[in-house]
């Protein structure tokens, strides 16, 4: 009897959860009802099944109960009726199935004035890239990649000079325009998934993947990796605009080419030393970092890191938050370099002042920080050296009492939390695998070794 | 009707069975280790598997750790999590359920079911037996080498599989890529004794549609493993290659650690097919045996003969058929050609149908029987809901366009478990419950195993149903943390902590499992030669447990379906196999009873 | 994919089309009183075993094909190898041991033990000698520079043929165990089931060769 009840009760149950749990399919903003529609109704008809099927299940357990004078029916089969549940299930499945195969005819034929973007997945971030003005992409492999050309694209390629590139994990898409989305990966699967736009796809090294969606909504949405592709997986986002054309266009525009970026080339060392020397009362005249000012060490960190973080402080996305006292003190420093070109002089000067170790100041676990480092090491290099292609800076020979206090920030979410920081956002996940102050200052004093190792 | 009666005459003149030649070992080693006997080579089949799934038990609860109550733990970081969700995933499919149901299952019941000795080579099966020890052990040894074992993911995706950046790319994914090799090869020494033995094993007047549809299940699960393994080991061997030997079989041009990789134009999407070639049907041969096993467990507790035997049969095989054509629908949104996916789509839903007959075969079953609430009927009955539940899930998977915001999502995680896990582990906790007094002669005990089915069956319900609305919101799966994921609402957390909670109750009912298991071997009552009072030859034998070579001095004849529960007229409410009808003791005329 | 999907398709439905017939004007709820048996006398264990083993292989073989085909489809650096000229010696030889378990199996129907230790010898021989071929194949393709890594048409050359080769290693083990009963002087009659086996198991392997053999000369 308990078991009847229970039957009764869970299918009831599971029935009401659909119409009364709080989780549900994020709002829609694409084109895609008709997969909702798909949803929804299989969810009724499979609902209308399962509650049959169980109930019919209990009612059969409550009547035909054992008793003792009880016998069971001898009825080996009954053609009629097998026959025709058959020829029900039948038809319901194809009441489920063709309207899916409709929707799908719609889905892998992408309309002919859609606009095409490219998003380029890696370990693990997101790259966007869009054709230019000819309309065209230029040919790109992945073998060709290196820190100058981020993208792989072939040099000789014409198409590819105006190919428009952004080469960090935030992009802008118009509205009520069908865009056509070719994904590309450098090294593992990944897939590019908004919930809001339903349709998501693989990305494949060593082969173009496509789908195709219409944002019918503005607003800010979260793309996520639905495919797993290494320890950093669960960190892999990106941030989609969806914004009125205009916006779109304007934005664009000021995107660098292939060819600008190409042209542009690295900073200029020299330039950069004058602009240095506003920092040197607080960075040290080497940038090595004194404590006493709570700056810390410079030299050592690679140029495209230094500009990501000057940038960063440039327009809010650090130095800015309750808590961060000695980031808010470097904003206007910052602020008040002259332009974007100031920056990268300064960045290009920094990586050429010498690296000498600095001393250790902060005591912990080694051996437990060895373990930690587990998960730092795949971005930040087993030696903590720093990867370029993984956005990760150089952590060895840092002044380790300001990587404390970053993690610190990290974890607390103080750092990295800006929608305009996206590696930092990455790092407050990572950040956490470190669960409390003992587990922040091994793992420091740690990559402190790494330095002396070297 | 067109059909003409069974004709036992038009066949050969009924042929003895040969009698086989059976190594009879003296000493302990011999009888319990080097054992040849397929009910010993069983029961360590099941105790390894056993063992090793209770590894896979653990992995999952420090996931679930992991889960409900993030970073609370300092032990479980990002790549062991990875580690924690592909040491699970692989085991329980491969080295725990199929093992259980083929090796465990397979051994025991098909040699008594079919009225044979023992297996048809009696020294390849128990080779099968150590040689799936040696691949466990392998597999175990993962855990133990520099870096850990594998992280890939239980379905070891290249490239990811073997470049850095996924734990245990070093030695692990060797290891585990070997042991897979390794437990193929065993498992097909297994499995050629399994066919042989229903093909040509049988006692005489065991038809094949005499057979209980626990051999059914059982036989047509092997012969799909036997073609569908095959699969599996060349993808393994290739990505071994790739791995070491620096061939691109899947291998693409890449980067590797941000710099440029040495392989070039591999297809990752090779391995993919490939592995769900295997895959798929993988589904299907833990499933079959679990239909058949839960079939003859309703008939026996509901005292009815199974609805529709023929149909279940026929089902059975369909199923068996169509798995191997429906395994690009775990590849909707893998880049493959999307045309496949009106193909594959509509092949997947038509496999619905042979299945969704057999739930109404099962629920008929029970429709005018004799129901005992016994634990095998219970857990049956638990089978049967969840099998529904996570059948009907299915459907949204299947169809390839209700699949696009739904693959990736907890909502996969949500359906193969209740389909994949809970049910076929349902079925074989009711096995066990039916079975064990068989094996020990004792019966479990009753109420240790109502709070044991309980448990389990109201606990795994909360744990996967709620998961399918995460996954309706979008959140992904395989995720070491949320952090601030937008769609990922608060609420989110709170489930899964409320579920991580669950786990740990289903855990600990699996402790009260073993306890009674280990309790009832030695105080369990005793449960006689055939305490269910159930038709099939098992039971039947002339010991409890049955000795080597199962039936004594003479083989059982075998006179009818084992499914002659209730026959009207007749007095007792079964009638076991091995009873020529001139021996049925007869009701006076008077006697109540429906049916034809 | 298509090649393992029509041959698993043929399997199976062969698989199901003889299960059907089995069942299909059967009423399974009848009792009878005069049990039959339904199994062909000639179907013996070991016969079955080796045919579902060979079920097996063929699915191997059938599924490494499938990736061959697909593998050079989807990626564009397929350079197809020069096949060495040793390869048609190997094929003769691997006919010719075929052939000779055939005579063996022939003569161990007719009792002639002499002929029949003759011809193992001559099988198992020729099927070393064959492996021996496929070693100075691979290693002129070594010397040529057609490495294993170098490209794909390279790697499953390889692939195929020490799986091929392996199969046959492992069919030597079996041959050994029947050379060695056949020397202690177990009467032929006695023997012929491993020898039927052994033959069976050549032939197909034969088939196999073939099949690589033109597939990698086709492409």
């Amino acid at each position: 009897m308990a078991i009847a009840i229970a039957l009764i009760v869970l299918a009831g149950g599971s029935v009401l959860f659909y119409f009364l749990s709080p989780w549900h399919l994020t709002p829609l903003a694409s084109n895609w009802g008709a997969i909702d529609d798909t949803i929804i109704i299989t969810f009724w008809v499979t609902g209308v099944v399962f509650l049959a099927i169980s109930l019919f299940m209990a009612v059969a357990l409550i009547r035909y109960r054992h008793q003792h004078h009880r016998r069971a029916l001898y009825e080996p089969e009954n053609k009629r009726l097998e026959l025709w549940l058959t020829g029900i299930t039948t038809l319901g499945i194809a009441a489920l199935l063709a309207p899916g195969l409709f929707v799908w005819g719609d889905f892998v034929r992408a309309p002919d004035d859609a606009h095409e973007v490219e998003v380029v997945g890696q370990q693990w971030h997101w790259s966007f890239r869009f054709p230019g003005r000819d309309g065209v992409f230029g040919d790109a492999r992945n073998a060709l990649i290196d820190v100058a050309n981020p993208f792989g694209l072939v040099a000789d390629d014409p198409h590819g000079q105006d190919d428009v590139l952004v080469d960090h994990p935030a992009v802008l898409l118009p509205v009520d325009r069908p865009v056509r989305v070719l994904l590309r990966s450098k090294d593992a699967l990944h897939n590019f998934k908004v919930p809001a736009f339903r349709a998501k796809m693989d990305a494949v090294p060593g082969q173009v993947t496509s789908f195709w969606f219409t944002p019918t909504r503005t607003g800010e949405f979260q793309a996520v990796c639905a495919e797993l592709c290494g320890i950093a997986h669960f960190a892999m986002r990106a941030r989609v605009q969806v914004v009125e054309p205009q916006r779109f266009d304007a934005w664009l525009a000021e995107q660098p080419t292939h060819g600008e970026r190409i042209a542009r080339g690295p900073g200029n060392p020299e330039a950069g030393q004058a602009h240095y020397a506003a920092c040197q009362a607080c960075h040290g005249p080497r940038g090595q970092g004194q404590q006493a000012t709570n700056a810390p060490r410079l030299a050592g960190l690679d140029a495209r890191y230094l500009r990501r973080q000057l940038h960063n402080f440039r327009v809010g996305a650090r130095g800015t938050r309750e808590g961060d006292d000695f980031g808010r003190q470097m904003r206007p420093f910052a602020q008040s370099l002259p332009d974007e070109a100031a920056i990268r002089d300064l960045a290009a000067y920094i990586e050429t002042l010498p690296l000498a170790p600095t001393a250790a100041t902060v005591e912990g676990d080694r051996r437990l920080g060895e373990r930690l480092y587990r998960s730092c090491a795949t971005c930040h290099g087993p030696q903590g050296r720093g990867r370029a292609a993984y956005r990760a800076p150089r952590l060895a020979g840092m002044s380790d009492w300001y990587l404390v206090r970053q993690l610190e920030h990290f974890r607390a979410g103080i750092r990295g939390r800006h929608p305009q920081d996206a590696y930092g956002n990455q790092m407050v996940d990572m950040a956490q695998v470190l669960v409390d102050d003992a587990a922040v200052r091994s793992v420091v004093a740690y990559i402190g070794g790494l330095a002396t190792e070297e | 009707m067109g059909e003409r009666e069974y004709d036992a005459s038009s066949h050969a003149p009924p042929a003895e069975v040969e009698e086989m030649e059976l190594v009879h070992p003296r000493t302990f080693l011999g009888k319990y280790i080097w054992s040849q006997d397929a009910k010993v080579i069983a029961v360590q089949y099941a105790l390894t598997a056993t063992a090793i799934g209770l590894v896979a038990l653990v992995l999952s609860l420090l996931m679930r750790l992991q889960l409900g109550f993030p970073n609370s733990l300092a032990l479980i970081d990002p790549g062991s999590y990875l580690q924690y969700v592909t040491m699970h995933g692989m085991i329980m499919v491969v080295y725990l359920l199929t093992a259980i149901f083929l090796g465990g299952f397979g051994n025991y019941l098909i040699p008594l079911m079919c009225g044979a000795r023992d297996m048809a080579f009696p020294y390849l099966n128990m080779l099968s037996y150590w040689v799936y020890l040696a691949s466990v052990l392998i597999l175990v040894a993962g855990f133990f080498v520099g870096g850990g074992s594998s992280g890939a993911g239980w379905t070891l995706y290249p490239p990811q599989s073997i470049t850095p950046g996924t734990p245990g790319a070093d030695a692990g994914i060797i290891l585990m890529l070997v042991s897979l090799a390794v437990f193929i090869i065993g498992f097909t020494m297994g499995g050629l004794n399994y066919v042989v033995t229903v093909l040509q094993g049988r006692a005489r007047g065991m038809t094949l549609m005499r057979l209980p549809l626990t051999v059914w299940g059982i036989f047509m699960a092997t012969v799909m493993a036997l073609l569908a393994f095959p699969a599996l080991l060349v993808a393994v061997l290739m990505m071994l290659l790739d791995r070491l030997l620096g061939t691109s079989f899947f291998m693409p041009e890449m980067l590797s650690m941000g710099e440029g990789g040495e392989h070039r134009g591999g297809s990752p999407l090779l391995f993919q097919h490939l592995f769900w070639f295997f895959g798929h049907p993988e589904v299907y041969i833990v499933a079959l045996p679990a239909f058949g096993i839960v079939s003859d467990l309703i008939a026996v507790h509901a005292r009815k003969n199974i609805f529709g035997y023929r149909m279940m049969v026929w089902a059975i095989i369909i199923i068996g058929a169509l798995s191997f054509v429906v395994w690009a629908h775990h590849m909707y949104v893998s880049g493959m050609s999307p045309y496949f996916g009106f193909l594959f789509a509509t092949t997947t839903l038509v496999i619905a149908v042979p299945t969704a007959i057999k739930v109404y075969n099962w629920v008929l079953t029970l429709w005018r029987g004799n129901i005992h609430l016994t634990l095998p009927m219970l857990f049956a009955i638990g089978f049967l809901f969840t099998f529904v539940n996570g059948g009907l899930s299915g459907l949204f998977l299947g169809n390839v366009t209700v699949d696009v915001p739904l693959s990736d999502t907890y909502f996969v995680v949500g359906h193969f478990h209740m389909v994949m896990a809970v049910a076929p582990v349902l079925v074989i906790f009711g096995a066990i419950y039916h079975w064990y007094p068989k094996v020990t002669g004792r019966l479990l005990d009753t109420t240790l195993g109502k709070i044991h089915f309980w448990m389990t069956f109201l606990g795994t319900y909360a744990i996967y149903y709620p998961m399918h609305f995460m996954g309706l919101q979008g959140v992904p799966r395989r995720y070491y943390a949320y952090g601030e994921t937008a769609f990922v609402s608060d609420s989110v957390q709170s489930l899964n902590a409320f579920i991580t909670i669950a786990a740990f109750v289903v855990a600990l009912a699996q402790l009260l499992f073993l306890y009674n298991l280990a309790w009832s071997y030695f105080r369990g009552r005793e449960a006689g030669p055939n305490p269910w009072r159930a038709t099939t030859l098992e039971w039947q034998t002339p010991h409890t447990p049955p000795r080597h070579g199962n039936f004594g001095e003479e083989l059982p004849v075998v006179y009818r379906w084992p499914y002659d529960y209730s026959v009207p007229g007749v007095k007792a409410d079964f009638i076991p196999q091995n009873v020529p009808p001139e021996a049925v003791e007869r009701e006076a005329p008077v006697g109540r009873g429906g049916g034809s | 994919m298509t090649v393992s999907l029509v041959l698993m398709a043929a399997l199976m439905a062969g698989i199901a089309l003889w299960l059907f017939r089995q069942s299909l004007h059967v009423r399974p709820w009848v009792a009878e009183s005069g049990p039959g048996r339904s199994v062909p006398a000639p179907m013996t264990a070991p016969r079955t075993g080796l045919g579902v083993f060979l079920a097996v292989v063929t699915s191997v073989f059938s599924l490494t094909i499938s990736a061959y085909l697909m593998r050079r489809e989807m990626g564009t650096d397929w350079r197809s190898l020069a096949v060495p000229g040793v390869l048609w010696l190997n094929s003769a030889l691997l006919v010719l041991a075929s052939l000779a378990l055939q005579r063996a199996w022939r003569a161990a129907g007719h009792g002639q033990e002499g002929r029949l230790r003759r011809a193992l010898l001559a099988g198992g021989g020729l099927t070393l000698a064959f492996v021996a071929g496929q070693g100075v194949a691979w290693g002129q393709l070594e010397a040529a520079g057609y490495y294993l890594s170098a490209n794909p048409a390279n790697a499953f050359f390889y692939l195929l043929t020490v799986l091929h080769a392996l199969h046959l290693l492992g069919g030597l083990v079996a041959w050994g165990r029947v050379l060695v009963r056949a020397r202690s002087g177990v009467p032929a009659a006695q023997l012929r089931p491993s020898i039927e086996l052994c033959a069976l198991y050549w032939h197909f392997l034969l088939l196999v060769w073939v099949v690589i053999l033109g597939l990698v000369l086709a492409t």
